[in-house]
Order: C-alpha cells, then structure tokens, then sequence
C-alpha cells in the first residue's frame, strides 16, 4: 500500500508506544506512567530512557553527565556560545538563544558531525575487524575515501577533557570496552603518520558511548545537549552587560576582498 | 597494562600543561589585534563620527543605499547577494517566478504546520520561523532533499541514462548527522501523479529560462519520472531551477529555506488570532498504556 492509502491510514490519530498526555489524570512515558513509577529519576536518566527505552545502571549514568559536565565551557568566544551571547546582547530571549546555540551545534568541524561520524567509524571498524580485517588496512582503506572523525582539532591537537572523562571511565570501571580499545589502537596508528591526530573527545565519547550499547540514532540524540550547561552563562554575561556591548564590530573590522565599487546597471527590462 | 599506560601519558601530558598546543591555546587568550571578518560580498565605510555605523554599504562593488535602492528589485538583490553579479533579465523573472512558486507551501505542508504549531501556542515570532526552517529542513520536502536533489542534477544533467543508473544506486550507508535518503531527492515519495501546480510551475519555469535543464525536464518529466518511480515534486523542480540560476547545492538549499518562510509567517500569525480552540489536537492511540495492562 503507497501513496493517498498508505497516508490515509494515519491521518487524524497518531499511534503511539512512546506516550500521552492525559489531562488532569496521567501522562505515560515508554509505557511508565510518569509520575507514579518514573519520578525518582533524574533528568539525565530520563533522558536516556526516553531515548533508548533502556535502564541504564548507576555507573553509566555517572558517566553519561561526565560527558557533558567536562566538555560544558561557558566561553562566549566558542562559536555556538556566542550565538547565546550574541542573543543576550541584542536582547532576545533565553529560549531562542539556547536553541539556536544548540542548533548551531550540529556543526561539520565540530559537535554534531564529527561525533556521528566517529561513531560510525567505529562501528564499521569493528564489524570489519570481526570479520578478520587488520586495522592497518580498515584505516587505510578509510583514509582513501573520506577522511577519520574523532581525531585532531581544529584550534590545537591536544584535547584538555580527555585526560578526565577517562580517569572518570576507569573509576566507573568503564574503561575496558571493545570499541575503546579500538579508539586507542587507531589513534596509534595515526599518530605514526602524523603527531597532530590525537584522538578528541568527540572520538572518546563515540567510543565510550558503543560501549554502552548506544545505537547510531541513540547517541545522536544523546549528544544533542552536550555543551547546553555552557550556554546559559554566555547568555547571561551579555544580557546584563550594556546592549550590544558583547564584540562589537566597527567597520574596520570587516576586511573586504571583493569586487570594486562600480555603478549598478539593471540587465532587466523591468527595473525598479 | 598498555591501556593504563596511555591513561597515564594523556592525564602527565594535559594536565600538567607541558603539551606545546596548550601553549598556543595560552596564547589564544590573550588579545593581541583587531580581528577582521573577510568578506568578498559587503564593504563598509564608516560616519565620520561613529566608526561602529557605515555611512555608505557596498553589495559586491555596488552602493546599497546610494544607488541600489530605488534602482534595484529585490529579486535582483537576492541574485546579486548570492552570485555576485546582477541577474540577466531571464534570470530575474525566473528566480521571481520561482520566489512566487515556493512563498507559501500551504497549511498542509509539515514546515508551516511546525510554524502555526508555534503562532497557536503564542510562541515568539523568532520561534516559528524557526520551528518553519527545522522541520522543512529536511529530505522530504526541505532544504535538504534541494541540496540533494541539486547535487544529482549536477551529475546527471540532461542524460537519461546517467539517471537511470544514479537511481539503481543505493544511498550510501555511512552515518550522518541527515537519514539515509529513502526515497530519490526531488521526487514524491507518496504521490500518485504529478500534481497541477507542479506542472504549472514548471511549465512556467521552463518557458522563463535560458539554461538548459528546466526545457529538458519539461519534455522529458514522464521519462524520468518512469525511472524514479514516483512523480516530480516542487522540490525537483525548484533545484533544476535553482541549478539553472547558477547556484550552488549549499545557496539552493539556503535560498529555498528562505524562501518558503512568508507562508510559515503569515499561517502562524493567522493561528495565533484563531487560538488553539480550533486548531486540530487530534486524537492518540497508545499501545502500551499501563492503565489497560491486565496484569
């Protein structure tokens, strides 16, 4: 069935295992009602839950909020942040420029992108290692078509939160995946190649989060607030400063490279 | 263990500061010039008395508001904006014609009812031209089935066969932060015929242009159409136009984004003054309700 039948079978009502609202009663989420029987849990379990379906245990979610908390920067200068401040400054509202800061996080060079394609790489590496490749040639082969998330930066090589959201996972005793190892394994690999392909924390967290069962689409949405917990003090620290005074701009700070000034000629026959 | 190992090098190398790059990330901190934005599109000369406002603008060479405005349309400072040069007279009307195709999608369409799902709720305007971009961003419809749909005209172009193959392919695999494509970009996944405005549209549209792929996909819809397997969407017919504009995949995407949002302004606006009352809540079917789980 395709086509006006296939949609006419959902118009009007939406099927639903995730959850309702039932106003004045109840609201049920993945089957749990809300209150009665999910209410203990904190917001980052929640969230997990509602993304995986899946109950994830003490440990894993400690290391779930290191995640966030270590890679949260409240620096104004980071171009999703200043999004936020840029908001505060020309006096917009909290809600539009959290959003828009975290929209802006779904970037190629950094956040979401690299993070998706690290984890991506991984899984595929694995497979192929499963299947008996060595992973010499796996990164080899890879670095021929597209090149390796998860590996160097693009302001400096070394990545300050790995060192920590590792000490994290050891503690938690989270540390002893697969796919970390193999995160570990290509970074050497690449490191002979070139000193500046240190692993970044996009790379680490692709690898932690396979270890703990993470699908691709999971960890997508599991990433999507990551550096939230920065934004909101951009925001504020320009927001109480004067209006506009958060990096103004004069015009010499536009360098212009483009064509001379020249007279407008309309090439239309109907002109303004 | 040679993991500890590593632990240990990465936790002596960053923490202690000693890594060189962190040396240049010291240096990052402190200011130490005027940084400059490069831009090849907008030049500024600043008011005698106020370097932070521009006595005049210039649009690649060309004087905003000493020339441009009163001698210029919009559609001609659109095309102006994005390609750097003045728009011949047929590259205006067609972009014109294309502006007035794609300026409201309707109610029915999924980025205006994100928008009025905003205006009914009382949502900032912001909001919902925001919630407008979001969902209409994507490959059924959006900005990216454009882009999509613009990078397979640049590879197929006017050659049937080369459709026919790109078709047979499979969307490659590789996770993105987009779905893999499920259906071929600038088609309709869910129709049965070629709707009437998308005729008309295009009809229009090849008359009006003077590159070659609107006139080719007019007289051959129905070929290409029987090797997609599915009928010609406006989104088809917007990237071949925009393709014939001269614009990128990325300003297709950007111009097409743009470009729909007056109908996703105008219908939020319209729901915020109806109020939610009459706008559809629908009804929910939950399979799971715990309260109809028999024990």
């Amino acid at each position: 069935m395709n086509g006006p039948d296939f949609l006419h079978q959902h118009t009007d009502r939406l099927k639903s295992r995730m959850g309702a609202c039932f106003p004045g009663e109840r609201a049920v989420f993945r089957g749990h009602d809300l209150h009665a029987e999910l209410r203990d849990m904190d917001w980052v379990e929640l969230f997990v839950f509602g993304i995986t379906g899946r109950r994830f245990p003490p440990q894993q979610l400690r290391l779930l909020h290191a995640m966030w908390v270590y890679t949260s920067y409240p620096d104004a200068r980071i171009w999703n942040n200043r999004v936020a401040a840029l908001a505060g400054s020309s006096r917009s509202t909290p809600t539009l420029a959290l959003a828009a800061s975290l929209a802006v996080s779904e970037a190629t060079i950094y956040g979401g992108y690299p993070s998706i394609s690290a984890f991506d790489f991984f899984m595929r590496t694995r497979k192929k290692i499963v299947q008996g490749e060595q992973l010499e040639d796996i990164i080899l082969s890879e670095r021929q078509t597209r090149r390796i998330y998860g590996y160097g930066r693009p302001i400096t090589s070394a990545d300050e939160r790995l060192p920590w959201l590792l000490k994290r996972a050891h503690e938690l005793d989270l540390d002893q995946g697969p796919y970390l190892q193999i995160a570990f394994d290509v970074e050497q690999i690449l490191l002979a190649d070139n000193p500046l392909l240190r692993m970044n924390y996009a790379g680490l967290v692709a690898a932690l989060s396979l270890d703990l069962g993470f699908s691709p689409k999971e960890f997508h949405l599991f990433r999507f607030p990551m550096t939230l917990a920065g934004m909101p003090p951009c925001f504020l620290e320009s927001s109480q400063e004067v209006e506009g005074a958060f990096l103004p701009l004069s015009c010499a700070h536009i360098l212009y490279e483009g064509k001379l000034k020249r007279p407008w000629k309309s090439r239309t026959t109907q002109p303004a | 263990m040679a993991f500890l190992t590593l632990l240990a090098k990465y936790a002596s190398d960053s923490l202690a500061n000693n890594d060189p790059s962190f040396k240049q990330v010291r240096a990052l901190n402190t200011p130490q010039k005027t940084e400059q934005i490069h831009t090849s599109i907008w030049q500024e000369e600043p008011e005698p008395d106020n370097p932070f406002a521009a006595k005049a603008a210039y649009c690649h060479g060309y004087d905003v508001y000493g020339e441009l405005l009163g001698q210029a349309r919009w559609i001609e400072m659109l095309f102006l904006l994005f390609r750097g040069e003045a728009p011949t007279d047929s590259q205006a009307t067609l972009l014109d014609a294309l502006a007035l195709a794609l300026a409201n999608p309707g109610p029915r369409d999924p980025s205006v009812h994100a928008a009025m799902c905003g205006g009914v709720g009382g949502s900032t305007a912001a909001s919902c031209l925001i919630a407008a971009l979001s969902v209409g961003a994507g490959q059924l419809s959006g900005g990216r089935e454009i882009y999509l749909s613009m990078e397979l005209w640049h590879a197929c172009g006017t050659d049937l066969a080369t459709w026919h193959t790109r078709f047979a392919t499979p969307a490659d695999t590789i996770a993105s932060i987009w779905p893999t494509p499920a259906h071929p970009p600038g088609f309709d996944p869910h129709g049965v015929s070629t709707t009437t405005p998308v005729q008309q549209t295009l009809a229009r549209l090849a008359e009006t242009s003077d590159a070659p792929l609107l006139p080719w996909l007019q007289a051959n819809r129905l070929n290409l159409e029987t090797a997609a397997g599915i009928p010609l969407a406006m989104s088809g017919v917007a990237a071949a136009a925009f393709v014939d504009l001269g614009f990128s995949p990325e300003q297709g995407e950007m111009l097409y984004l743009m470009l729909r949002l007056p109908g996703a302004a105008v219908h939020a606006l319209e729901q915020k003054h109806l109020g939610y009352k009459k706008f559809p809540f629908f009804s929910i079917e939950l399979e799971n309700d715990p309260a109809k789980v028999t024990p």
